[in-house]
Formats: structure tokens, sequence, C-alpha cells
């Protein structure tokens, strides 16, 4: 971890991981769209993510490292850079010089870290259970059955709305900031800071939608 | 116009500060803030009260003496301006106006509105020059031609003065609009590739080790910038610290 | 017996400096390093000697007042350096740089100084442009020029409107370099408040840290002061608030000659005074009478009328204006130098045309360029017939380009927009080509004390073309101090460091302690600014832009009861042993209350009429300076007696070998 030394190299991990999250968060979405497109599909692309050998012992590990060097990391920055201002001001007008996602950055992502974790009480925990310790066999049609089961609740749809409106927060500071935290500014940076924020609101979005869709459609 | 001012008074590095309320009446939208400090100051010096110490010396936007959060803004509300060219015409009949010292760790307080900002010079030193001697033995200055795009961006980033409202705007005192600004001038001119490396890698380190936050790209920076320095710079010297460590 | 010698080299001209750096002493490198210099102030001049000292293996101790180098007020210059480059081709040469500095200060500087300073020059920018100073280039990536007042060719190099900052960072980037090798140490927080001499020789000086008010004592084989100017002494003026004569009246007191204290530049574009609560002025450019037009109103009526705000300057046509310097002084117009333009201002303004509230300001005036250059870029960009809006917006955009942080500084402060309504400027006090007598090596009357920059009074005599300034700072540091001092530093090289417990620190550091317990144990009525004020009033009104020989006799035992009053009734709050800004501020105006004596003292027997110094007795009929080269040839260094009052005159005559001497015309 020397590499991490400096405050600008943590940062760029910072970005890196981010942005490989970003990439997650895209194939997440385009197999849980499926759902609302069409169940069969769905039940399909959910069997294979479940039971492909990459997928289960090389890419997930990755992802759960990823999920957590991110969160470490982002709380390492955050205490250090809170240390940087041992007094405080009595007045600050943050709201005058920055927008409010960028500064709560923190908020969000403690947000969305309880989020996963109510995520991975409701489906990945289950599905661990089911797959390796009760070893129960193999079904490719269970899945959207248990997914649509899972949004009945109206308190657990209302939540992972919430999630997912402060996931969209993180994302449009979080994603175009993580550009140029690893120097990318050229004719393209406005561009590309455009199609950063549709993305943050459009992913985070779709997600309500699913969420809501599956509510409503019991 | 009449204010209420709530200022902070701290009697040296060691004692502990307050914010203390002072009203002030008579001022006019023409003077500037600074001289509206005067007219406190002249009025606790005839009161028989120790005067109001704070950074202060060109007056007119340029030597970067000035400091002071004002409303909780570095060099207050108006934009591009120091504290020394905000104009009392900016507040209204019966504001109270909060004034405090710029507040960094790496910014100690040395007296009520004075910080100690020398970690600045430090970062400089560390690299902030190109490694030319003073003897006038140099080159034609004709013989280094410059594209002009890249000798106005050089001179945009040279146009910092070093106030420190960058790290006081910045909810993570980072220092990285200043230090980035300095390794852009250099950056960008023929003069100053030679030494790019090393130059860069130096200034980020002495950064760190003054105690400064980390960049998280607010932006808050650029908005409060009396140079109105560009947040291209920090992704400028973020490229330069990346390929520097690459190169080892 | 005259302790003036001004060491000029014999031989032709141009071939003194380069004979005379063959003929001086060096000290090798191996002893430099056991000679110790003191650099007080790290302005242009200050920053630069420093750096190259240290560079050349001294060991430097730098002290400046701001809480960093960088801050020294050099950093406000705007406008631009000279340098005889000839880049523009258009006829410049070391002998033109030359001519035009000596005539331009009205034939009172020194020949072979203002010489060396114009052969020097051209190095300067590729020192600079080496150091990573970013000027302003054209688009093929070469330098750019512009003219300033004064002078005939474009020859003055430019970084937009802060070409002192981009300069001072260079320095200061250079002494940066050192201080990471350990060659410089910084005292930065720091004022000298006293000289120290040990056997006749310059050997240390006293210092207050202005954070922990310790005093302390720092001994060096010699003192360079580069501590700026004494504009202040007028209290509004364009210098910064900290800057100060002190360094420099202290030493002195301490026996170095002071030359020529009258000879005071007035600026003519500054931002009028708005109000009594007014801390200090605001310079807008010389560059800017680059491109604006100077007028007031011609009829009485209209300027009354602009005054009580009945009429606004755009509904003046051009017939009822007056352009007075295009009128009086065709061939240079708005480019005439600076001590011209102000009095001209002057004169309007006491003629009863100025223009805003006080009667004291003059329209500078940007409509006709932004028409010129409209209509110039509507031609280059194929619009041979454009309509009124397109021009303007054309020309609008070309001056934003030229000067938009200064016209964004003109319009935060006054609340005007100057690119739709004309600017008001009136003149203020800018730059003392006056300061401490020095000869050829830059050194005082003081062995071991040497003067650089502004502090010294070298190479401006009666008054200072634009952009010169920069260039006289850098020369010395950079290219003059270097060489000169090597050649006494020679003398040093068995001395070995200079202890600080002899009784000569111990008289000097209690003198020291002396003067600010009297001033913090004082407590009187008033505050230091309430007498710094009432100075500043007695210097303009009465030794400003036109003297005369009743006002300035008033002047002297004005400022000799001031300084009496002072001494009485002055309150300085707080403590010694701590950062107190009210006690390093009165023993700067109790400098300042002797040093405006003086100048009043100088500007009285000065019976004639040269650059800066105009003496309403001394005039031509067209009320244009009378010089009086017979009697008056010649440097005036004044020499301490113990009352300004009292103080001795030592002559340096000038001689004028290579330029003819002749009345000065800018018509």
């Amino acid at each position: 971890m020397a590499i991490l030394s400096s405050s600008i190299a943590r940062k760029v991990a910072m970005a890196l991981s981010g942005l490989f999250l970003v990439l997650f968060l895209a194939q997440h979405f385009t197999i849980n769209i499926t759902s609302v497109i069409d169940p069969d599909t769905f039940n399909n692309l959910s069997h294979f993510m479940g039971h492909n050998f990459v997928v289960q012992f090389i890419a997930q590990p990755i992802l759960i490292f990823g999920v957590v060097f991110h969160f470490i990391m982002g709380l390492v920055l955050e205490i250090r850079n809170r240390n940087a201002r041992q007094i405080s001001y009595n007045s600050f007008k943050g709201n005058k010089n920055s927008t409010w996602a960028s500064r709560n950055m923190i908020i969000s992502g403690a947000v969305i870290l309880a989020f996963l974790g109510l995520h991975f009480y409701d489906f990945w925990f289950p599905e661990i259970v089911h797959k390796y310790v009760e070893s129960n066999p193999l079904d490719a049609t269970r899945y959207y059955p248990e997914l649509l089961h899972k949004f009945e609740s109206p308190v657990r749809t209302g939540l992972y709305c919430l999630a997912f409106v402060l996931l969209a927060l993180h994302l449009w500071h979080g994603f175009s900031s993580s550009f140029q935290s690893m120097g990318w500014n050229n004719k393209y940076s406005k561009g590309l800071r455009g199609f950063t924020q549709f993305y943050a609101i459009f992913i985070p979005l779709g997600f309500i939608f699913i969420a809501l869709y599956l509510h409503f459609n019991q | 116009m009449k204010l209420t001012l709530k200022i902070w008074r701290q009697k040296n590095n060691k004692a502990k500060g307050e914010l203390k309320t002072y009203p002030i009446d008579g001022i006019e939208g023409d003077m500037s803030f600074l001289e509206m400090l005067d007219v406190l100051n002249e009025g606790l010096i005839n009161k028989g009260e120790e005067p109001v110490v704070f950074d202060h010396d060109c007056r007119e936007g340029i030597c970067g003496s000035c400091s002071l959060q004002i409303n909780g803004e570095p060099h207050g509300p108006d934009r591009l301006v120091t504290t020394c060219q905000l104009h009392m015409r900016m507040f209204n009949d019966g504001d109270t106006i909060v004034i405090e010292p710029f507040r960094a760790k790496a910014f100690p307080v040395i007296k009520d509105l004075v910080v100690d900002r020398s970690s600045f010079d430090r970062i400089q030193q560390a690299g902030g020059f190109i490694s030319v001697n003073t003897s006038g033995n140099t080159i034609d200055a004709n013989s280094i031609p410059v594209n002009k795009h890249d000798a106005d961006e050089s001179f945009n980033a040279a146009t910092c003065i070093g106030c420190g409202a960058c790290v006081a705007a910045c909810k993570n005192a980072s220092a990285m609009l200043f230090t980035s600004a300095k390794v852009s001038q250099f950056a960008l001119l023929p003069q100053g590739r030679i030494e790019a490396t090393e130059r860069v890698l130096n200034m980020v380190a002495q950064m760190d080790k003054e105690g400064f936050g980390n960049c998280t790209n607010t932006g808050a920076c650029e908005i409060e910038c009396p140079k109105g320095i560009s947040l291209e710079n920090i992704a400028r010297m973020n490229r330069e610290y990346l390929s520097a460590s690459l190169e080892g | 017996m005259s302790k003036l010698d001004s060491k000029i080299p014999k031989g032709p001209l141009a071939d003194k400096w380069t004979k005379h750096k063959n003929d001086i002493n060096l000290v090798n490198p191996a002893n430099k390093r056991s000679i110790d210099i003191i650099m007080v102030g790290t302005g242009l001049a200050g920053g630069s000697a420093a750096a190259t000292l240290a560079e050349l293996g001294y060991n430097v101790k730098t002290f400046c007042y701001q809480d960093s180098p960088r801050r020294a007020h050099s950093i406000a210059a705007q406008g631009g350096i000279n340098a005889a480059k000839n880049y523009q081709g258009d006829g410049d040469s070391n002998y033109r740089l030359f001519y035009d500095t000596v005539k331009g200060g009205d034939y009172r500087s020194r020949e072979a100084n203002v010489y060396r300073l114009a052969e020097v020059s051209a190095n300067i920018i590729d020192q600079c442009v080496a150091q990573g100073v970013p000027f302003a280039r054209e688009y093929g990536g070469y330098l750019d020029n512009r003219s300033f007042g004064g002078v005939l060719v474009s020859r003055t190099f430019y970084a937009k409107g802060q070409t002192g900052q981009q300069l001072l960072l260079g320095a200061y980037s250079a002494m940066n370099r050192q201080i990471n090798r350990g060659k410089i140490t910084p005292y930065n927080r720091h004022e000298m408040l006293d000289l120290v001499i040990v056997d006749g020789k310059a050997r240390g000086i006293i210092a207050r840290d202005l954070v922990t008010g310790e005093i302390e004592r720092h001994s060096a084989h010699a003192v360079v002061i580069a501590s700026g100017g004494y504009g202040n002494a007028f209290f509004l003026s364009t210098n910064a608030m900290g800057s100060n004569a002190t360094a420099a009246w202290k030493i002195h007191k301490r026996g170095a000659y002071f030359a020529n204290p009258c000879y005071t530049q007035i600026h003519p574009t500054c931002i009028p005074v708005s109000g009594d609560h007014q801390s200090k002025l605001t310079l807008m450019s010389e560059s800017l009478r680059n491109d604006g037009r100077i007028w007031v109103p011609k009829k009485i009526e209209d300027a009354e009328a602009i005054r009580s705000g009945k009429k606004k300057p755009n509904d003046l046509s051009a017939e009822e204006r007056d352009y007075y310097l295009e009128r009086r002084y065709p061939s240079f117009g708005n480019l005439v130098p600076r001590d011209v333009a102000s009095r001209a201002a002057k004169e309007r303004c006491d003629a009863g045309f100025g223009v805003n509230k006080t009667g004291q300001a003059v329209f500078l005036d940007f409509a006709s360029a932004i028409e010129r250059y409209g209509k110039e870029q509507a031609g280059i960009h194929g619009n041979h017939n454009p309509s009124k809006e397109e021009v303007t917006k054309l020309g609008k955009k070309v001056i934003e380009d030229k000067y938009g942080n200064l016209f964004q500084m003109y319009q935060k402060i006054v609340d005007e927009n100057p690119y739709e309504t004309p600017m008001m400027i009136y003149p203020a006090v800018h730059y003392t080509m006056g300061g401490i007598w020095v000869d050829y090596n830059l050194q005082s009357t003081i062995p071991g004390c040497y003067v650089t920059g502004e502090a010294n009074f070298s190479d401006h005599g009666a008054n200072r073309l634009g952009a010169s300034a920069l260039m006289q700072g850098l020369a010395d540091g950079y290219f003059v101090l270097p060489y000169t001092i090597g050649n006494y530093l020679s003398q040093d090289i068995k001395t070995g460091p200079i202890p600080t417990d002899s009784k000569e620190f111990d008289e000097a550091e209690n003198k020291v302690r002396e003067l600010l317990e009297k001033l913090i144990n004082n407590k009187g009525k008033h505050s230091v600014d309430h007498f710094h004020k009432k100075l500043g009033h007695i210097m303009w009104n009465k030794c400003g832009m036109a003297r005369n020989a009743k006002d300035l006799e008033s002047a002297m035992s004005e400022i000799r009861a001031l300084r009496e009053e002072f001494w009485r009734d002055v309150r300085v709050p707080g403590d010694m042993n701590e950062m107190n800004a009210e006690l390093e501020k009165a023993t700067r105006v109790a400098d300042f209350l002797e040093l405006g004596e003086l100048f009043a003292k100088d500007a009285l027997h000065r019976n004639e009429s040269c650059g800066g110094h105009f003496r309403e007795e001394y005039q031509t009929e067209e009320g244009e300076a009378l010089r009086d080269d017979e009697n008056f040839m010649y440097v005036a260094a004044w020499e301490y007696t113990g009352d300004p009052a009292t103080e001795v005159l030592h002559k340096e005559e000038l001689e004028y070998e290579n330029i003819e001497v002749k009345s000065r015309s800018y018509k």
C-alpha cells in the first residue's frame, strides 16, 4: 500500500474503484431490467450469473473487494480530510460554491452502504445459503418469483427507492469526478460530463422504475 | 449603514479564541471591507481596546495578504475579488457579518484573523522553480518560442496570488488548486518541462506533509478563487503526477 | 570633506561596465561559503539579489515584513518592463533606452549608471524567460511588446496587467531554489529596526520578529537594503499599506546620505479619492494611455453640469471636449511622461474643469479605441460594412483582452462600467526617485552597506519613465550588485563570523528597545493613523505636484510640530512582546515624520523645476517646468545631523559627456 501514501494516488484509487463499480452497476441494471421486459430472460441470466464459475469465484470476489476498498478508502479520506481542519468555521456557506452532492459523498455513500447491507440480507445471503449451505437442487425458474416476492413490501420498496436517489446523487458527483481525479481534462471533458450526469440520473431512475414496477405488479 | 460584526478574537497561537460582537455605524458603500475594519479599529483604539489584527498590504488585490472568511465564504460574497477589493455596497444596512480567519490545520492562527500560510512557501520551495542560474548567461529570450495558447494558459495559472482562499473554501482544506496552479505554470512551458517529473512529485509530497486535505472535486476553490484559477489545473497536476509516478 | 565619490569607472561610456567587471576583485568559491550577507527587503531588487548571491555561494539571510517574500510591493506593478531588445525593429538600442531614460529623468541622473542599466536590460528578459516568467506572446510564439509613456519605440515586455507579480514570482522562485538548497535563510514577518556598524563597516542589523515581538541580532559581512520607496509619507499613495522607509531612514541616521528626497513621482492614472475613509489609492496602469484618450469638457459650464450629475460624459460631442494632452503635446499626445501628464491634469482641475464630485478628476476615454479596434476586427473577419453595434462589440472584445483585469478592478472599486462610460482618473503618489545615495557600485556612504532598487536614488533622475522600475530592480539585483559587492567582500575572506555580542550590537539593540518602550508607554490620545493622515495632508498639499517656497517653509514647520505632537500624544495599544500592528505602524510613521521634513527642505533648496519636482516660481510662460542647469545640475545628498532641519547638503555634480543637455520637450 506504499503507493497509496500520496493524496493523489489515493484519489486515483478511489476513482478507479468507483469506475469499476459504475461498470458493475450498468451490468446489474441490464440484467434487472429484463425482469420487467421478460421474466424468462431474467431467470436465465440470473441462473447463469449464479452458477458460472468465472462470475462466482473470480468476478464476485473482485467486486466485493472493490466495494470494500472503495468504502475503506472513502472513510480514510474522509477522516484525513476532517483532520485537515481541526477547528471548524462558525459560518461556512458551502452551498454558495459547490453542490450538496459533492460535499456529502460520505453521507450518500453511507446510505448506499447501509442499503447494500439490506440488499445482501435480501438477496445475497439467502442466495449463498441456498446454493452453498443447503445445497438445494438447481432450479433455473426460481429467480423471478423470489424477486417479485421481495418487492411486495411497500417499506422495502420505499427504502430501495430512497437508496437509489442517494445513489443518483453519489454518481452525479462521483462519476465525473473520477475522471478529474485521473487527470482527464480535454476537449471531450464537457461531453463526458454530460454523459456521466445522464448516467447518474438514468441508472438509478431505472432501478427505481424496476422496484416500483415489481411492487405494483404483484 | 449600521452593521453588527462578529469577529474572531484570539490573543495568540496558544490562546483559545472566540467570536466577539461589535456594532458599527457610519459605514459607506464606497468603503472597502478593510477600510470598514480600519474604522472599527480606530474606534477600538480610541476606546482603549486592542484593535483587530488582520493581514493586508497592497489593498489592490494582488499581494495576496488579505484573507478573512466573511459570512462563510473566503473574501466574502463577491466573486473574483480579494477582501481588500470587496466593497461595502455588497452589504445592506442592518446586516450581521461574521468574520473568521481562514481555517486549516496547515494555516494555524497567529493572532485574531491572522494565519500562518508559510506552508504555501514550503510547497514552492520543494520544487516551484526552474533550476537556471540567475547570471544572465542564458539564451536569447526569443530563441524559446512558446505556443501562444500554452503561454496564455501558463499565465492564467501564474496569476495565483497565494492567498489561500482555495484552502479556506474547501471543505477538506485541500491545497490542490494552489499547488496545481504552481505546477501548471511550469508544466506548460518548454523551459519547465525538463524538471517536470521531479517538480510535481516533490511539490505534492510537501503538500501532503503540510497536512492539507485531499481534493474531492467539489469545485468550491475555483468559485471562490479571487483570480479565477481553473480546476483544469488540478486535472493537469493529477495527470502530471500519475505519469511522473509511472516513470518512477 | 565630502565623502561623495561616485567611483564611476574611466573610459568610454559603452565600455565602462565591462571594464569595471574585469577590474574588480573576485572572491573564490570556497571563501564565499564563509561570508554572510543580510538582505533587507525581498521585492524585485532584494529577491533577485538574494537569489543570485546565494547561487554564487554566499550565505544569505533575507528579511521582509510580509509573511512571504512573494508579497513585496513590486508585485503590484502592472504595465511592464523595458528592455532594449529591438524585437520590433523600430530603431531601439541601448543608447536610445539610455537617452530616453536620461531625458525622461530631466537630466538629473548619472550617465554611467543609466547606460549600464540599458546595457543589461536585454539580459533581464532572457533571464526571466529562462525562469519561466509567462510574458505575453504573439501567435508565432515570440514575445510581444507595447509602448509606454515618454518614448517613441515599443520596448515594453508585459504579462497582461500584472507584470510585477510575474517578475516577482520569477525572482521568488529563484529564491526558493536557494532556500531549498539551504543557501538562503528567510526571515519573514521580520522588520529591520537598526543598522549595526562595527569599526566603520556595516556588520549587522537589529530586527524585530513581528509574530513574537522578540528583538533579534543578526550579523553579516555586508548589509543590503532593498526596502523600496517612501511614497507612504503621503499617507495616500499607490504603495502597499506596509511600505515604509524605516530601513532606509535608519541607515541614513547611521551615516548614509539621503539623495534627492523631493523627487517623487505622481502617477497620472489612478482612481480618484472617494472619501475621508480612503486608505490607499489604486493605480490604473499607464498602458491604458496607449488606447485611452484623456479629456475634460471645453466649457466650464459643462464641467459643472457633469459634476452635479446634470450631464453625462457621453452627452458631450467631440467638439465639446478638450483633449488637453493631445492639444498641448501633439507629438507625444496621451503618451507624455508621467510628470507632464500629472501636472496637466492638475492644471485643468485647478482651472475648474474637474469632472467628479470633488472636482479632482479627468476622463480617460476608450470610445475611440473601441471604435478603431472594432472596425479593424470587422475587417479581419471579412465584414467590410459593419453596423455600429457590431463595431462596438468587436472593439470591446479587443479592449477586454488587453485590459480586462484593469477594467474589472475599476468597476469593482468605482461601481461604474468603464466600457460604457469614461473612466475617471487623477494623479497619485506612486514612486520615489530619491533615496539613499549610492556610488556606481551601489554602496552607500557607509562601507559595506549597499542599497538597491527603489530604495536608492540612482537611475531615474527627477522622473522615472514607465516600466523602468522593474528594469532597475532586477538589473541591480541580478546583474549589478552580485559583481560589485564581491569587490568589497574580497577584503573579508579572513574575517570569520561577525560576533553579535559586541558593544555595538548592545548599543543598537538598547536603542531599539528604548524606542519601542517609549511608543508603548506613551499612552497618548490619538492613534498612529491620526498622525499619519495629518502628515499626508501636509505632504500632499504643500509638497505635492506643485510646490512653492512659502508652502515648503510652512510644511517644514508643520511637520516638525506634528512630530513633536506625535511623540507627546500617540497611543499605541497592546504590548511589545506580541504581534502588534499598531506598534509596527508607529515605528514607520515616526520615521516618515522625520523624512517628510527633509523632503520639504530638499524641495525648498532646489530652486528650479525638474521632472517630478515642480516649483511654481520656476516655469515657462506656457507652464512647463523650467530647469536651472547652471546652479542645480547636481545630486543633493543630505547628511544626518540629529535633526532633519539642520541636515548638511553635499553635492555630486552631474556631468553629461555623451548626451546633449537640452530642455525637455514632448510637444
